[in-house]
């Protein structure tokens, strides 16, 4: 066992695999996420404006497309296309590419996450800020938008931890994240057990601090309510 | 503070509302002035509560023309919005912000469209709040509150933007009996201030204590049109008639 631990870890230095790409993997689930809340955003508030007053009919049709697209194929063929096919030509850090693939495709998730929280928010609400004088602008944002964040935090919550699992199949285009990084251990020693059990309890232990940290988060929200 | 505008406060010609084939409205025609306190009264399905929303345009009339202080807000290029400020509305259902506390609900409209400072919005809010007796409610959130308060607080909320003309749409629907009491007296006390009001409402008994004038709408346009005491002791229509058979 501790001679596993030596040879896996220990020598030549290499728990550094796994340190750096568990940097590399939090990086791109971070910036990941922030181009999918984004993109999301955008396209719920398309959605939900076509959905509640018929406006941004093209627009809306753009974004349907989209989400088809993206929620119809696999994240790791979407991957593939963007990293060899739309930046073959072009040398590009992996990195970027992985946070830009995985964040068009979280995009689609919470697009509709957010459409969900926006359509869940009751017409009441909606029709008082309008009488108050606002326009649709100012009343999604004063308005509906804080509501639906608070109910679909949780969504989000969940979206987030997906992503961070989902990025390890970024090793298919090389990038050095902490599979891989386990992964090269492996190939290194030739010992398949300790390196890939200890990628797998460091996932698990950033499921469960990310899942604990929702969660006081959520609580704090609705106390402000009470 | 008062504009003579030569005409009524509210002015309603051939107000007309379909939806797809359905004819819920058809041909009204309603002049309101400044100070009147209008009751309509009628059966469930008669189009009241539509009528009161096409006023302010939450439901987009398809005939006729509505002109509030002179302007006439049916036409699509008008903007809406700057109207509706001088409009009060008041919901069965309340509608408060449940993510803002009771002083946020009632500064936020003020502060972001009259571009009040905060100082001042929270005076005005606290001032109204005084009035029908809710300070001490400043910063509690919509759900602590009973069903009454949140519809005084509702009331005053609309009331902050200083409107011009309130509009109650079946404002103690929602209520628990033993709640509707404190509702009726604050609208009773605008009423006493000359507040242009339009009500729709169930509460007969209240319509013939402060309305100057009570409307029967039935089958979407006013069949009858009285000041209460006529209304209420001596009235014309024959459905009227029977309406209030049922419900007095």
């Amino acid at each position: 066992m501790s001679q596993g631990i030596y040879l896996n870890f220990i020598k030549d230095d290499r728990w550094k695999y796994i340190t750096d790409g568990l940097k590399v993997t939090l990086e791109v689930t971070l910036f990941a996420v922030l181009i999918g809340i984004a993109i999301g955003f955008l396209i719920a508030v398309v959605r939900s404006t076509y959905d509640k007053t018929g406006k941004l009919k093209l627009l809306n049709g753009i974004c349907k497309i989209y989400l088809t697209v993206i929620r119809g194929t696999p994240v790791l063929v979407q991957l593939m296309i963007i990293y060899f096919v739309i930046f073959g030509p072009v040398k590009i850090s992996k990195v970027l590419v992985a946070v830009i693939s995985f964040g068009i495709n979280s995009g689609a998730y919470v697009a509709e996450i957010f459409r969900s929280g926006i359509m869940s928010i009751d017409q009441g609400q909606f029709e008082a800020g309008r009488s108050l004088g606002f326009n649709y602008v100012q009343t999604m944002w004063y308005i509906i938008m804080p509501q639906a964040f608070k109910n679909v935090l949780p969504a989000l919550g969940n979206e987030f931890i997906s992503l961070l699992k989902e990025t390890s199949v970024g090793s298919y285009i090389a990038l050095q994240d902490l599979t891989k990084g386990g992964d090269i251990i492996r190939s290194r020693t030739y010992d398949a057990f300790t390196p890939l059990i200890a990628v797998a309890l460091i996932y698990l232990g950033l499921v469960l601090l990310f899942s604990w940290l929702i969660q006081i988060l959520e609580r704090r929200l609705r106390q402000s309510e009470r | 503070m008062s504009v003579d505008y030569g005409s009524p406060l509210i002015q309603v010609k051939g107000l007309g509302k379909q939806f797809g084939d359905l004819k819920v409205l058809e041909g009204i025609n309603l002049d309101i002035d400044k100070g009147d306190v209008v009751f309509v009264v009628g059966p469930s399905g008669s189009g009241k509560s539509t009528f009161l929303r096409c006023l302010n345009r939450l439901e987009e009339s398809t005939a006729g023309h509505i002109y509030f202080e002179g302007a006439d807000i049916t036409d699509p290029k008008i903007n809406i919005d700057l109207h509706r400020q001088k409009m009060g509305m008041v919901f069965q259902q309340f509608n408060l912000f449940p993510h803002m506390d009771v002083l946020k609900n009632m500064i936020l409209a003020p502060m972001k469209l009259q571009k009040k400072s905060q100082s001042e919005a929270e005076k005005e809010a606290m001032a109204l709040l005084e009035r029908v007796g809710l300070a001490d409610r400043a910063h509690a959130y919509p759900s602590q509150l009973s069903g009454g308060q949140k519809q005084r607080i509702a009331i005053v909320r609309a009331l902050a933007m200083k409107p011009d003309v309130m509009l109650f749409d079946e404002p103690t629907s929602a209520l628990d009996p033993e709640m509707v009491g404190e509702v009726l007296n604050v609208m009773r006390d605008l009423a006493r201030e000359r507040m242009t009001m339009v009500v729709v409402t169930h509460e007969m008994g209240f319509a013939r204590e402060v309305a100057t004038r009570v409307m029967f709408m039935e089958g979407g346009n006013f069949l009858e049109e009285a000041p209460p005491e006529e209304f209420f002791g001596n009235p014309q229509n024959e459905r009227l008639k029977a309406f209030l058979s049922k419900v007095l």
